[in-house]
């Protein structure tokens, strides 16, 4: 499965890279903010993107609400510090399929990649 | 300063600690910092902005900062690197928006974080705002939250009305 990670920290995306291949997903491309991310999207086709909040150039809920208008299917699972009710809700409400708060164990984050990728392939 | 802007980030780096690296935090008793120069050499920054302003500090000596960084990414850093200072950055930013998901308020936004690095720097906190060191002890040493925060006055908030 070809994952996206969108972190402005490579402290974070190496964590979540580090989840990842422990759930044996090897095929993983990296981004530091939004527009990164969606520069690289064509090229790579994520069938999964983790989605960070608050990076620069473009945040997450902004790369949500334009990957969405496009792609209404590939799971993103936005994982940040934003804990607010309002703030999970804006993000649903944007196309997110889960919520991560950070800070997470690996096996919460395991455990919630695991689940996203069960419901959106039924 | 309201005291109930304190108590949050207690919580907050005991839970960012102790989630990400298993290490406990043993909170001292806060005071007021009367000067801008940094308790520690290393601060990683947070801004707060919105319905509240104000700054967030993680501030800790080298020694410590390296040791903590260790656990958090499981590689041993050099203090000057870009991967040191991004841990660092990332541990002000998850402390800082944990706490602030205690304020209950859908208007005060963090920035992305700051680290600065070296002996006597000096951060400067809002005009009107008194800064709250809330000492921290961890196997790995001590470290220091500097909390600067006060509501926003129409005052601060009239440059952006007027600019949007």
């Amino acid at each position: 499965m070809r994952i996206l990670l969108i972190d402005d920290s490579k402290t974070m995306r190496n964590i979540q890279k580090s989840v990842l291949k422990q759930l044996g997903h090897t095929d993983i491309e990296e981004a530091c903010d939004g527009q990164d991310a969606l520069n690289k999207v064509p090229a790579f086709k994520p069938e999964l993107c983790l989605v960070d909040w608050n990076m620069p150039n473009m945040d997450g809920l902004t790369f949500v609400k334009t990957f969405r208008e496009t792609d209404k299917t590939t799971p993103l699972i936005m994982v940040t510090t934003e804990a607010e009710k309002s703030r999970v809700i804006e993000a649903i409400k944007a196309g997110v399929n889960n919520y991560v708060v950070k800070p997470f164990t690996p096996d919460l984050l395991s455990e919630r990649i695991t689940e996203t990728i069960a419901k959106c392939a039924a | 300063m309201d005291a109930s802007y304190i108590t949050p980030f207690m919580t907050s780096i005991q839970n960012v600690f102790s989630t990400m690296f298993q290490l406990p935090v043993d909170i001292g008793e806060p005071s007021i910092k009367t000067d801008n120069t940094a308790t520690h050499d290393v601060s990683g920054i947070i801004g707060v902005s919105g319905e509240m302003l104000g700054t967030i500090v993680l501030s800790m000596p080298k020694d410590a900062a390296l040791s903590i960084v260790t656990l958090f990414t499981g590689m041993e850093m050099e203090a000057d690197s870009e991967d040191f200072v991004d841990a660092v950055g990332e541990l002000v930013n998850m402390i800082s928006g944990n706490a602030k998901a205690e304020f209950q308020r859908k208007g005060v936004s963090i920035s992305c974080p700051s680290v600065v690095t070296g002996e006597n720097h000096r951060v400067s906190t809002p005009s009107g705002t008194a800064c709250v060191k809330i000492p921290c002890s961890t196997d790995c040493g001590e470290v220091v939250l500097e909390i600067a925060l006060r509501e926003a006055t129409a005052e601060d908030k009239e440059p952006q009305t007027r600019a949007a």
